[in-house]
């Protein structure tokens, strides 16, 4: 591999060919805010916020999309940088509702954050703000444009996780707004709500509907678990307050599914507490199910099988087993139709 | 009466609104009836140039000009020009300094200081007949490329010729095509920019509707020397006549061998299609172009890649504006040589201003780089309409800025502009006088440029409104003491850190506007005076007793009723200022001058 050093910061630092100035920042711990910029999606350099100062180039380059060359000089701190950034930061509060105290996002939201850093008022530019209306037709997202910086990463999650493409951009300029085609609802539109876009907002604009109001970030214990509904294996993070799941946030070191999760896995934990839960085994006794206990259960279910392969013979029983299940339980379940009960009758819901 | 006349009757946008095509119907019918038909043929043309004056009409061959003409005045042009050979006077252009009428197009500054390259058919060919392009050397240029010379070579004679990109930026029109070049690949394609936006710049429109031949020989140059074999021409949809001249030329090059396989017998093969935009300033970048043929929302994208590696469809791409393309076959005809004997040093060939605003000729101008702004105001423009002073002349559209009467000796050149902060820009020169306030054009340009943001990045999207904002609370008189920072703060911000040139250069009308007229901003602000009289809400309107004879005309026409006095009993005329809605009827109607404006 080849290696590149440049200078960031008066520090020499080294970097392999092909990484970005941000990047290269960030593999040596030298903070860069950004609000546009996520691993995992394609760069857009739309925010600016990234921007640093660089010996021989004109204006104030975007970190997140320069690529790191041999010799360069780069600042990433100097009074015109943060200037910039503060200015960047301002017009973005200036049409940002301050209502942080009741948003959900408080204490994860990165304008909040950068703002607090760069020490940006929002006094600075007083003028038009938008004033959109709140998309709450569905049980799973809450979409709220007037605190949408427009950073565009929903839509590349959108578009390149998911691959549903169902938000870009619409209408220009200071009127700019992200959402469905002609401005629908989510509801109405061809959405998954596999909630990537959730994943990847930094702002308050989009939010788990099921979590808000049910606690805090700082409240909130993450526990990383595998996803319950599939074989997949995806992993995420509970959101665990008060020894309650309050629902599921995306982990981005998931081996499996970085940020990308689907409806069930993201939003379908409240069946965690629903009083429909099955939590014994029922056994029908007289035309009615009976809770039982899982021995009696297994016995019962062990002699039945036993009783119709000495009948009937092995062919007689087949199995069909469940996506809910994982890969080793499915495995287990041929081979245990295969070597004890001695039959190839096997299938699977989800072969279809 | 002299044989063989022509008569070519402007059929541009400019003239045709104005009334020029039942003209050249009447006409027609009218040198038929006075039974000319046999010597006196009508060409219906492109743009003259001429704009204001529109309809314009020119007889060969003796270069009359007549101006403003009307259906009513085509007997009498027939009769008497025609048969007689004497001129309609009052149809003549009334010369400024002399009050004379002048008719010889020789002996008019506005077209005979003009040197004509790129404008050299247009208003003189029928755009929609392929053999007037050809007639007059049309088409030879990519002969000779074809038959005479290798890709290299033709790339290299441009690259000596000194032409760079004419959409603005001012970049090396060869280099730019030697880019593209060295990309390998399959496909490559060639773009002509014909989006062209900035308010009151319609050179390429012209260029398109009198002479579109020029331009796809132009392409046809490029792609030879690039190795493309597929091109668009991204055309506004407000050009609908540009459109169907290029349409009609494309298929008559069709006709002719010039446009699909082995050209004019060679093994050269070349497509040009015509994508109508939809209507967004910002597509004139080339990548929010790209993306707009691409079927996608019309916003630029970071580079690299540029579309010299990744272009249209991911190919390789060159991409140059109508004017460029249009220079082309001049110079491949000519050679380079002779192209750069006009110019500069660093800025060869010519440019094509469109002259707009207080001057006396407005109209489109084909100058020399180099030329003084002088001397396309003065001469060329025949000075401010009125009597009136100079005061600046804002150069490039809304990318660019405005300057100042000292600096109307600046030799023009894609350099000295961008020295002096403005920028050639599309050419767009518009002329203001003392009465122009210097903040309402900030904000006017910034009024423009924040609803063409595209919302992708934020300086752009956020700091345009802002701007905009800030100036026009300033020409309210509701400017703040340290608005001039802000604005100054965010200006250079917005210009430093936007993704594509409309944000970096949003911002140049207000630093220009603030490096020469910052004493303009101050009087808005602290003293709450405008001092050009043009922003109505710094306006009072006051009523001299000792003048006023009382009349009452004043309070008769005052449409707010906010005048009140009476003869009888000797009760002085006032204007109350609560009601008055500064329209200015009262000073226009006063006979005695009693009324003033502060």
């Amino acid at each position: 591999m080849e290696w590149l050093t440049l200078t960031i910061d008066g520090r020499e630092v080294s970097v392999p060919k092909g990484t970005t100035v941000l990047d290269a920042c960030r593999m040596n711990n030298i903070p860069i805010p950004t609000l546009c910029h996520a691993p995992e999606l394609t760069s857009a350099g739309a925010c600016r916020l990234c921007v640093v100062q660089i010996e021989g180039m004109r204006n104030l380059p975007p970190s997140c999309v320069t690529q790191a060359a041999q010799g360069m000089k780069v600042e990433t701190q100097n009074p015109k940088v943060r200037q910039a950034r503060k200015i960047i930061l301002e017009l973005l509060v200036a049409n940002h509702p301050l209502d942080c105290m009741t948003c959900q996002k408080m204490g994860d939201c990165s304008l909040a954050e950068y703002a607090y850093d760069y020490g940006v008022t929002g006094e600075v530019y007083q003028g038009e703000k938008r004033c959109l209306p709140i998309d709450d037709s569905n049980p799973f997202i809450l979409r709220d444009p007037n605190k949408c910086i427009l950073c565009g990463k929903c839509i590349k999650a959108c578009t390149e996780i998911q691959g549903k493409s169902i938000l870009d951009f619409s209408f220009r300029g200071f009127d700019t707004q992200v959402g469905p085609a002609f401005n629908l609802p989510y509801k109405e539109s061809d959405c998954d709500f596999c909630g990537s876009c959730v994943s990847v907002c930094p702002v308050g604009a989009l939010t788990e509907k099921q979590m808000v109001g049910k606690g805090r970030p700082w409240e909130v214990s993450k526990v990383q678990t595998t996803c319950p509904f599939c074989g997949v294996g995806c992993n995420f993070d509970l959101n665990v307050k008060d020894g309650k799941v309050i629902g599921v946030t995306s982990n981005p070191e998931a081996p499996v599914n970085g940020k990308a999760l689907c409806v069930k896995g993201r939003f379908g934990m409240d069946m965690i507490y629903s009083d429909n839960r099955v939590t014994t085994p029922l056994i029908r006794k007289n035309g009615e199910l009976v809770p039982a206990d899982w021995d009696e259960a297994l016995d019962l279910v062990a002699s039945k099988l036993g009783e119709i392969k000495k009948t009937y013979g092995p062919n007689s029983i087949a199995a069909l087993s469940s996506a809910h299940c994982t890969n080793e339980e499915n495995y287990l379940m041929q081979k245990f139709m295969r070597a004890v009960i001695g039959t190839n009758n096997v299938d699977h819901c989800a072969r279809t | 009466m002299a044989e063989n006349q022509r008569i070519l009757v402007c059929a541009g946008t400019g003239c045709a609104s104005s009334g020029a095509l039942p003209i050249i119907d009447i006409l027609k019918e009218e040198i038929k009836r006075q039974g000319l038909e046999e010597t006196v043929s009508v060409v219906g043309t492109g743009c003259q140039g001429f704009c204001e004056k529109g309809p314009t009409l020119v007889i060969e061959p003796q270069h009359i000009l007549y101006t403003r003409v009307t259906k009513e005045d085509v007997e009498e042009i027939v009769s008497q020009e025609l048969i007689k050979g004497e001129r309609v006077e009052r149809l003549l252009l009334i010369d400024q300094t002399t009050q004379k009428p002048v008719s010889l197009m020789s002996d008019i500054n506005f077209f005979s200081k003009q040197h004509r390259i790129v404008l050299h058919n247009c208003g003189v060919i029928d755009p929609q007949k392929i053999t007037d392009y050809t007639e007059r050397d049309g088409y030879k240029g990519i002969q000779k490329a074809l038959k005479e010379m290798s890709p290299e070579e033709v790339m290299e004679e441009v690259k000596k010729s000194g032409l760079r990109g004419r959409g603005g930026a001012g970049f090396p029109t060869g280099l730019k095509w030697g880019f593209c070049r060295q990309t390998p690949s399959d496909k490559k394609y060639i773009i002509c920019n014909a989006d062209e936006g900035d308010p009151g710049a319609f050179m390429d429109r012209s260029v398109l509707e009198g002479d579109p031949h020029s331009v796809i020989e132009g392409m046809l140059i490029g792609a030879y020397a690039i190795g493309a074999d597929e091109g668009y021409v991204y055309c506004r949809a407000e050009y609908p006549l540009a459109i169907k001249h290029l349409e009609i030329a494309i298929k008559q090059a069709e006709e002719a061998g010039y446009l699909g396989d082995n050209i004019l017998g060679s093994s050269f093969n070349f497509r040009l299609n015509v994508f109508a935009g939809a209507g967004a300033f910002v597509c004139g970048e080339e990548t929010a172009l790209m993306a707009s043929i691409e079927g996608k929302r019309g916003m630029p994208r970071v580079r690299p890649p540029f579309p010299a590696v990744s272009g249209l469809w991911g190919k390789p791409t060159n991409i140059n504006n109508v004017e460029t393309w249009s220079n082309i076959p001049h110079i491949l005809r000519n050679g380079a040589e002779w192209y750069t004997q006009f110019g500069t040093e660093k800025s060869k060939g010519t440019k094509i201003f469109a002259l707009t605003g207080k001057v006396n000729n407005t109209g489109l101008v084909e100058v020399p780089m180099g030329t003084t702004l002088r001397e396309i105001i003065f001469d060329i423009g025949d000075g401010i309409q009125g009597g009136k002073k100079f005061k600046a002349v804002q150069i490039g559209g809304p990318s660019g800025g405005c300057l100042p009467e000292d600096m109307l000796d600046l030799a023009v050149d894609y350099d000295t502009l961008t020295q002096a902060g403005a920028m050639v820009g599309s050419g767009g020169l518009v002329i203001m006088d003392e009465t122009t306030c210097m903040v309402d054009i900030a904000r006017y340009f910034l009024n423009f440029s924040k609803k063409e943001s595209c919302g992708k990045c934020t300086p752009c999207r956020e700091g345009t409104t802002r701007m905009y904002e800030i100036l026009d609370r300033i020409t309210k008189g509701e400017g703040k003491e340290e608005d001039l920072d802000t604005l100054e703060n965010l200006a250079y911000t917005i210009k430093e850190t936007s993704l594509c040139g409309l944000g970096q250069f949003a911002p140049s009308p207000i630093l220009a506007t603030l490096k020469y007229f910052r004493h303009e901003y101050e009087a808005h602000i602290h003293d709450h005076k405008c001092p050009a009289h043009n922003c109505t809400a710094l306006l009072s309107y006051t009523i001299d007793t000792e003048k006023c004879k009382m009349c009452s005309l004043c309070a008769k026409n005052c449409p707010a009723n906010c005048i009140s006095g009476d003869k009888k009993t000797n009760t002085p005329y006032v204007i109350d200022e609560d009601k008055c809605i500064k329209c200015g009827t009262c000073m226009d109607k006063c006979k005695f001058g009693a009324i003033s404006r502060a």
